[in-house]
């Protein structure tokens, strides 16, 4: 058998209760490869965003063990784990007291990088996600569009070069045109970037879009995995009706998925 | 209009007492800031402590001002000192209260976004907690600083001088115009501090972006 690479990523038996003894997730086997785009499809309340906590150490686990990069997350100082992953959510959680330039700025000046460097690469960040910084540096996030936002949470979250990018229903919020732009240009740019990223989302559609490989998690379990191609013809139940969900009355439903871009 | 007059032949012992009244105010919201913004800090991290230092900035608040400094002078004496603990723990409150609740109303996934990008608290505090709470805990000094105003007049009744000074001295002459050299400069000073506190909380938060 051919050797796998060590993943970024992985949960071995993983489970989250609350103190009160309900579990938000179990028994949680999962794997994430440098470089791929991973999906947390699950309807809300299915522990996606959980999940994504225990990865950043927002969340300790209360059963099994969370690694990343062969680490297991409860040997990490929290504050160098979450500086070397970007976290992008669906609310942007920008901070409304500065500027789009400081808001990018912010990672890298926790981490000390003189002045010069961090002025240059937030330049780079922001034409990277398609804000001018001639036009968008200066500006707070309330005089930014819900897109523009968005935009400015993945420059923010890309700006210190983190191996890992953890992104909580980050289009959620976004009109379907918006959405369907931003689906596009993240894909091209997970591809180019060779992140290691794990996206939540709970739209199927999505999921096909931007993901190299998609689970699928229901109450707190995790349900299968696939490839993006295979899922659509995955025999389980489950998936089956995730899948009859997303094209309920509309035909576009997979010739608007970016296969062969 | 015969007040002004008494004013005006008075004026050094008005502004004496406008600047002794300016000391007592000054002094004691000093205080109560220094101690109410950490405190309030402090017991937004922690339900017990903010249960307790609330309930008792509220007890502190709720005794009548001429009460509280009655209850006061068995222990500090007649004086100035009496005056300023007194009108501390009377300003105690407004700005507990509004560092707890400017800190609880910071949006949620601002907090989130921090600590998920790794902020430590320390840096959370300064760089998006307090900050952002600027608003909020202003209007409480302002708050504080006018009814501070309004109290310290009664300071005069345990020998603190001020501008309360004119007020009771009038009552016992029963001359409306020695009443008024102390109550219209009071006031006067009432709505400075208003308008000062004002100007400073629209400056700081045009300063700090937030709207």
């Amino acid at each position: 058998m051919r050797e796998e690479p060590a993943p970024v990523i992985e949960l071995r038996r993983t489970g989250f209760r609350l103190s009160g003894g309900r579990a938000l997730l179990s028994e949680i086997n999962l794997s994430v490869g440098r470089g791929e785009t991973l999906v947390l499809l699950g309807r809300s309340g299915s522990g996606k965003t959980t999940l994504l906590k225990l990865i950043n150490r927002l969340l300790d686990p209360t059963d099994g063990e969370v690694l990343v990069e062969g680490r297991a997350t409860a040997e990490w100082d929290a504050i160098q784990l979450r500086r070397r992953i970007g976290y992008v959510i669906q609310e942007t959680g920008l901070f409304p007291h500065f500027t789009i330039e400081r808001n990018v700025a912010v990672v890298p000046r926790l981490e000390g990088w003189p002045d010069d460097r961090i002025r240059s690469r937030v330049v780079e960040m922001m034409r990277l996600v398609g804000l001018p910084p001639e036009e968008f540096a200066h500006r707070r996030p309330h005089e930014l569009s819900g897109g523009q936002r968005q935009r400015a949470g993945v420059a923010r979250a890309l700006a210190a070069d983190p191996p890992v990018l953890l992104m909580d229903e980050p289009f959620g919020a976004l009109d379907p045109e918006t959405r369907l732009e931003l689906q596009r240009e993240f894909r091209s740019l997970s591809r180019s970037l060779g992140k290691t990223i794990v996206f939540v989302t709970h739209d199927v559609r999505e999921a096909l879009r931007v993901g190299s490989r998609i689970a699928l998690l229901e109450e707190g379990r995790l349900v299968a995995v696939y490839s993006a191609r295979e899922f659509k013809n995955a025999s389980e139940p489950q998936i089956q009706r995730f899948i009859a969900a997303g094209s309920d009355g509309d035909g576009g439903f997979f010739t608007d998925s970016f296969e062969g871009e | 209009m015969e007040f002004l007059t008494y004013i005006l032949h008075n004026s050094d012992r008005v502004f004496r007492l406008t600047i002794e009244h300016l000391e007592l105010v000054g002094i004691s919201i000093f205080a109560a800031t220094v101690i109410g913004i950490p405190l309030g800090v402090a017991a937004s991290r922690n339900t017990t402590l903010k249960r307790w230092s609330l309930a008792f900035a509220n007890v502190a608040q709720t005794v009548p001002s001429l009460a509280l400094f009655g209850f006061l002078i068995p222990a500090t004496g007649i004086g100035a000192r009496t005056a300023v603990i007194a009108l501390a723990l009377y300003a105690l409150l407004p700005i507990l209260q509004n560092t707890c609740v400017g800190i609880a109303g910071v949006d949620r996934s601002v907090i989130e976004a921090a600590r998920g990008m790794g902020m430590t608290a320390r840096q959370m505090l300064w760089q998006v907690e307090l900050p952002l709470a600027t608003g909020v805990i202003l209007a409480g000094l302002r708050v504080a600083a006018v009814t501070s105003v309004g109290v310290a007049t009664i300071a005069a009744a345990v020998g603190a001088g001020g501008l309360g000074t004119f007020i009771f001295q009038g009552l016992t002459m029963v001359n409306n115009n020695v009443i008024l050299a102390g109550a219209v400069p009071a006031a006067i000073l009432a709505i400075l501090a208003d308008a000062g506190f004002g100007w400073i909380e629209r400056r700081l938060t045009a300063a700090f972006g937030i709207v």
